[in-house]
């Protein structure tokens, strides 16, 4: 009923303008009320600048006029032109390069056309434009359309201003959309706490947000705590709002910089450079002397003290503090950082929610860092589930598994080259993949390994021959440059559930094949025919042999599964990093350990390998997180002393079976 | 304290399977003792834990006058204290002259120092000689061991114990394999050895065990099941179940 | 186990003559012997091609002989060189700094010119502060000191621990591959101290030497690394010829039986593993100064499987061939690289062996390991008429990391 209400009382008052318009028109001598409004300000207007023009502005903003909003926009945008003969204020289109014709601001009537010489228009710099966008804030918020509304949140969020928040509080009684109301109601409070007047409101502002893991509240409350260093003489002052006492020489103020704070603050003269006294000494020399010192002698710093000191006595140079001045200096002042907000009360409520934000940061951030260290432990499984395949069953270490992974990746470039679309692309490569890998790892089976059985060092490096051999096909083929792997749009962007934690959809998506791999394993080792000859022809391959299972069929079949998920594991490592030659051997090392943490010969094993390696380095990384370098270093450091304890892994085979 | 190794209240479980289960034993200064038992019965387990391969759960295992305990000790460190064995299968190395295996085996300093420094003197020469008569390889010292027959490389195998002067000499199945003129070779090599020496001798093969005439230990599941001459455990009920009666 | 040592290893004078053959005909033929039949550049490459050999002959005696198949050993050869490096690289700008100040109108103190080093070595990684590791680089001996010692110990830690642990085979030589890439990570950083990825250049100038031309300096490089690489063959030849030598080979064949022998099979390993990393890190001091440069792509673990691919190559269980096998491999190399073998036009493609070369290599190192697992060393048999014995199935001893005979595997 009141929004009818409401609307026939602007319908009325727009009637009103349009006759008080025409009514202008009529007797030139009387100028609408917009017209006059800024003919009032027209000094300030005409010479606006950042420091001045806000009573205007301020004027147009709470005038009530229905043109005032068309008036900012227009003068913001540059469009908004003083005619030379009287000053008046109108708008204009531009007719040729140097004719324009106004248009009346009150009603939109065209004035007549008038050369570009007779009209100003009307610059505002950006410091007014500024003002001029946080005043017209307010009538955005009371635009009746919520998406110009929210855009004028976004606007208020991205700049806030101290006129923002009346505008909001304004804006706040008449708001009906539920989430845009919510949201203006978390700005009043961030506003409250930046420019509230009432220290109990920005108090109770501040404690509102204790807990808040937003981004905007702790960038709302950490300016609250900014501090200035000071130093001043004497004793501590009790009138301002100390964050700490620093003593020169301590950890967070060294003396010289404790020194230059109190040149800065002029409280000491200053004392001169090393390079300043060096071109000093070198502009006074005088018969191979300086100030009575021999130059060959000036090679100390002692004899370059003595040698200023005596062309200071001599005038010659402004003299400088001695090192005993300094530190009468420093003992003379105190020292302290001072927070800029003079109220304490605002600054503890401001230190006790922030520690509770931080808290709760902190605790968010661990469950972030657990989602990455599992997306991270199960790239290492998958990079290492083939690899457990072929070293834990059959006993055959593959320096060539890095560069299967590696061509996983490429058989999914190449297959993104043919099929355009990206989801099809995948669901093709991944079986692809698969197949490509599978008949290499048969083929390097076949070829080389069978020959090598029993001599697993020579195995190794047969199979590090291939490994050199396919990266650098891989270069000749592909080049060096990295290629790209693009997955599906529905795989782009991340599942965000708060502002600290998220996890991209490429990594969940890692982690399910992960997860669907362990299943796949599982099942074939425990479900199939195949899986039971291969373990059977793990534990004995005689007795296997004997019951007539043929070994080298199954060593041939173990293998090509271990290298074909080798493959896949490529393909969903090329998603999310750049495919070139040596992604392989990017990971192969990690695999390694991998499976050496794990245990050998478990599929378990393996799965808790990956988790603890995964955790582990981003768990370093976290401690040390400039460096994900060092975190390898670390990381490794500490594989080789968790295999002092644990020399077979987390999952160790015992007693006699374990062939030691 | 007459008893040279004493091993007592012995338990090993791997993986849930007890090997080992409170096992007690004990042998004298210069004894010759046969241990037999069926399959899975401990034998070989027994020895890997005198010679510190295995390490048990439960029990002490002492050792000569100063009744060391063996539990701490490495392999090597027990080798070098006076214990010697002898695998089931013969292993020699293979890559080497008879003359080295015999030479590496030959008791001396084991520290890596004075083997660096280690230059033979003509009595370790003539010992090696003289060990190689004993074992019947006198004109194979120059060959390479994996030349060697099966039964030259047990009796190699054999000699690289006594080079080391054990005080307790451990046989696992010194007889596999052999002929019978060669097996009558072997025993006379134990008799010989058990003179100056403790020797047990891990055997399935009851011939050779009578042939060896000495007193025997019967091990099943992993503990003893009767001890005495030859005769008296073959009359031994519980011998007779195990052996023929299953 | 008659006769003096030398008679007993005929190797190793045949050896050490044709080294010194050797150094003497590049002397001749050298430039600063007034010939110049021999560039300079190709007398480096022979020269860095001793030190390798040298390094080889290390890991034959840890592979080889031991059967601790460790990829390691190029890291400990790169720390011996960075160790070098740091003087000469400390010393050469010492000179450069105090020969551009001495220039100025008042001398400079000792710490102007210290920072001025400082900020001259360290401006590309934005630092101008000495880093710790640093303090001694202004000490000639001190870093000639830790050219053996660094080494040593690191080997002799990672050893102690790897070894008492029971590590053996291929978990080993993973777990060496591990160490080198921690080390090679590690120094890739900026704040590593040793200039990240920059490494350490400008050491083929000596300093103190610099009226010295190059053509000369190489020559005396060649001396040295062709007299480091005599002494090592003959220590290394001395260590395996004795009883040491026995042990040693016992333990690759068949660790257990080694043990029950009585000796500490941990503190020979670990004994061989110091020793070799020494004389990796020696080898790495004489050629880095040869090659003017490193950096930490040096001691990724890639260098350190070749030094393996080169003695499997070349022949393991034999010191020359390990030499053999070191001077063939990285020479062919060099010349396949270098791209001074010709391309091979096939008419629809060109087979461009800069391309190529590691295709080749990685396919015959595949070969080698298959058809002749003695190397190139196993034709000297051939030559001398040393068979070895058919033992057709004969057991293998238990240890599965074991260098075995071929026939054993029939």
């Amino acid at each position: 009923m009141i929004r009818y209400l409401l609307a026939a009382f602007a319908a009325l008052m727009l009637c009103a303008g349009v006759s008080a318009a025409q009514e202008s028109q009529d007797g030139s001598a009387q100028v609408s009320p917009i017209q006059a409004l800024l003919q009032e300000h027209a000094a300030l207007i005409e010479k606006a600048s950042r420091r001045t023009i806000e009573p205007a502005i301020a004027a147009l903003r709470d005038s009530g006029l229905p043109e005032a909003r068309a008036v900012l926009e227009n003068w913001q945008a540059k469009e908004l032109w003083q005619r030379k003969e009287d000053g008046l204020f109108f708008f204009a289109e531009e007719i040729d390069r140097s004719t324009y014709r106004l248009i009346e601001i009150d009603g939109g009537a065209p004035v007549g056309e008038y050369a570009k010489s007779d009209i100003d228009q009307l610059k505002p710099n950006s410091g007014v434009r500024g003002l001029i966008a946080a005043a017209l804030v307010q009538f955005q918020l009371m635009d009746p359309n919520p998406a110009k509304r929210a855009e004028a949140l976004d606007a208020i969020q991205r700049d806030p201003e101290p006129d923002h928040l009346p505008a909001l509080l304004g804006a706040l009684e008449t708001e009906t959309d539920p989430g845009i109301r919510a949201r203006e109601e978390r700005l009043v409070r961030l506003l409250t706490i930046t420019y509230g007047d009432d220290e109990a409101a920005r108090v109770e502002a501040i404690n509102s947000f204790a807990g808040d893991l937003g981004v905007d509240a702790r960038a709302a409350l950490n300016p609250l705590l900014a501090t200035r260093r000071e130093a001043v003489a004497g004793d501590l002052p009790t009138d301002l709002n100390i964050a700490r006492e620093l003593k020169p020489g301590s950890e967070e103020l060294s003396e010289a910089a404790a020194y230059s704070l109190l040149v800065d603050n002029d409280l000491a003269p200053a004392r001169i450079s090393a390079a300043d006294r060096r071109a000093a000494l070198e502009t006074n020399i005088e018969g191979g002397r300086v100030g009575g010192v021999p130059v060959g002698q000036l090679d100390t710093e002692e004899a370059r003290d003595r040698a200023y000191a005596a062309l200071a006595q001599a005038g010659i140079v402004p003299p400088t503090a001695t090192a005993a001045d300094l530190a009468a200096a420093l003992d003379a002042h105190v020292f302290f950082d001072r927070y800029l907000e003079p109220s304490t009360a605002i600054t503890d409520a401001a230190e006790a929610a922030l520690a509770r934000m931080n808290l709760r940061v902190g605790l968010n951030q661990a469950l972030d860092l657990t989602l990455d260290a599992l997306s991270l432990a199960s790239i290492y499984f998958l990079a290492a589930i083939g690899l457990a395949i072929t070293f834990g069953v059959m006993g055959v270490i593959n320096m060539a598994h890095g560069e299967f992974i590696m061509m996983g990746a490429y058989t999914g470039y190449v297959v993104q080259q043919i099929v355009p679309n990206y989801t099809v692309s995948i669901l093709v490569a991944l079986p692809l993949a698969f197949a490509v890998t599978f008949a290499a790892g048969v083929a390097m089976e076949r070829l080389v390994i069978r020959w090598l059985y029993n001599r697993p060092l020579e195995t190794l490096l047969a199979t590090f021959g291939i490994s050199i051999a396919l990266q650098q096909l891989a270069k000749n083929i592909f080049g060096t440059q990295a290629r790209p792997l693009t997955s599906p749009g529905w795989l782009d962007g991340a599942l965000v559930l708060n502002d600290v934690v998220s996890i991209s959809y490429i990594r969940i998506a890692i982690f399910v094949l992960a997860l669907l791999f362990l299943g796949v394993f599982l099942f074939i080792m425990r479900r199939t025919r195949l899986g039971l000859e291969v373990r059977a022809v793990t534990q004995n391959p005689r007795m296997a042999a004997s019951m007539g299972i043929n070994p080298d069929r199954i060593n041939m079949l173990t293998f090509g599964l271990g290298s074909g998920i080798a493959g896949i594991a490529g393909v969903a490592i090329g998603l999310y990093a750049k495919v070139t030659s040596e992604l392989g051997s990017d990971y192969i090392v990690q695999s390694f350990m991998t499976v050496v943490v794990g245990g050998v010969g478990n599929i378990w094993g393996t799965l808790l390998g990956a988790t603890m390696i995964g955790f582990l380095q981003k768990g370093i990384e976290w401690l040390n997180p400039s460096n994900t370098l060092a975190a390898q270093t670390y990381m490794i450091i500490f594989i080789i002393i968790f295999i002092q304890f644990r020399p077979r892994g987390i999952i160790a085979l015992k007693g006699r079976a374990a062939g030691d | 304290m007459s008893q040279l190794l004493e091993v007592s209240g012995v338990s090993v479980t791997f993986d849930g399977f007890r090997a080992i289960n409170n096992l007690s034993f004990s042998i004298g200064p210069a004894e010759l003792r046969a241990i037999i038992g069926p399959n899975g019965a401990g034998k070989t387990t027994f020895m890997d834990i005198v010679t510190g391969k295995t390490r048990p759960d439960e029990g002490h295992v002492l050792w000569g006058e100063m009744n060391q305990s063996l539990l701490k000790m490495s392999e090597s460190r027990i080798a070098q204290a006076g214990i010697g064995r002898k695998f089931q299968r013969p292993t020699v190395f293979e890559d080497q002259s008879v003359r080295d295996n015999l030479m590496m085996a030959l008791k001396k300093n084991r520290s890596p120092w004075s083997v660096l420094t280690f230059r033979p003197s003509s009595a370790d020469m003539a010992r090696i000689e003289e060990l190689a008569e004993e074992i019947g390889l006198a004109d194979q010292l120059g060959r390479k061991s994996g030349e060697l027959s099966h039964g030259q490389k047990q009796w190699l195998e054999i000699g690289m114990l006594l080079a080391q002067e054990p005080q307790l000499l451990l046989v696992d199945e010194p007889a596999a394999g052999m002929t019978l003129a060669e097996r009558e070779h072997t025993t006379d090599l134990l008799k010989q050895a058990a003179k100056t020496r403790a020797v047990v001798v891990v055997e399935h093969d009851m011939e050779f065990v009578r042939r060896l005439d000495c007193k025997v230990t019967v091990l099943h599941e992993g503990s003893v099941l009767a001890e005495g001459s030859l005769d008296h455990v073959t009359q031994n009920k519980d011998v007779i179940d195990v052996y023929l009666g299953r | 186990m008659t006769g003096t040592f030398l008679t007993r290893n005929p190797s190793v004078p045949i050896f050490l003559a044709c080294l010194a053959l050797f150094t003497l005909a590049v002397t001749m033929t050298s430039e600063a012997a007034g010939t110049g039949a021999l560039s300079t550049s190709f007398l480096k490459t022979l020269g860095k091609t001793l030190c390798l050999c040298l390094v080889a002959l290390a890991m034959d005696l840890v592979w080889g002989y031991t059967g601790i198949l460790s990829l390691g050993h190029m890291a400990f050869f790169g720390i011996g060189g960075y160790m070098i490096g740091m003087w000469l690289m400390y010393a050469r700008t010492e000179d450069i700094v105090t020969a551009s100040m001495a220039n100025s109108a008042i001398p400079p103190t000792e710490q102007e010119v210290v920072d001025a080093i400082g900020t001259q070595i360290f401006g590309v990684v934005g630092s101008a502060e000495f880093p710790p590791i640093w303090a001694f680089a202004d000490s000639l001996w001190i870093q000639l000191a830790l050219v053996v010692l660094v080494p040593g110990l690191l080997a002799l830690v990672f050893g102690w621990l790897a070894f008492r642990s029971r590590v053996t085979g291929v978990y080993l030589s993973i777990l060496t591959q591990a160490m080198t890439l921690a080390l090679a990570l590690y120094l890739f950083q900026n704040d590593s101290g040793l200039r990240g990825n920059n490494g350490l250049s400008g050491l083929q100038n000596i300093p103190g030497l610099t009226a010295v031309p190059q053509s000369q300096l190489s020559l005396w490089f060649f001396w040295a690394s062709a007299v480091a690489l005599g002494a090592g063959y003959l220590l290394c030849a001395w260590v395996v010829s004795g009883k040491f030598g026995s042990v040693i080979r016992g333990i690759r064949d068949d660790e257990a039986r080694v043990r029950f022998l009585g000796y500490s099979v941990e503190g020979y390993k670990l004994f061989v593993f110091t020793l070799t990393a020494v004389i990796a890190g020696i080898a790495g001091a004489l050629y880095y100064p040869q090659a003017g440069i490193i950096n930490p792509a040096e001691i990724a673990p890639i260098a350190s499987i070749y030094l393996a691919v080169w003695v499997a190559i070349g022949g393991r269980g034999r010191l020359y061939g390990a030499v053999i096998g070191a001077a063939f491999v990285s020479l062919l190399s060099t010349m396949f690289t270098g791209g001074q073998v010709p391309s091979v036009p096939l008419g629809f493609y060109t087979i461009n062996w800069v391309d190529w070369w590691q295709v080749l290599l990685g396919l015959s190192f595949v070969l080698v390991t298959l058809f002749a697992p003695k190397g190139i060393g196993g034709l000297f048999d051939l030559i001398s008429g040393r068979r070895a014995p058919d033992r057709h199935g004969a057991d293998l001893g238990p240890d599965k990391g074991s260098f075995r005979e071929q026939e054993a595997e029939q």
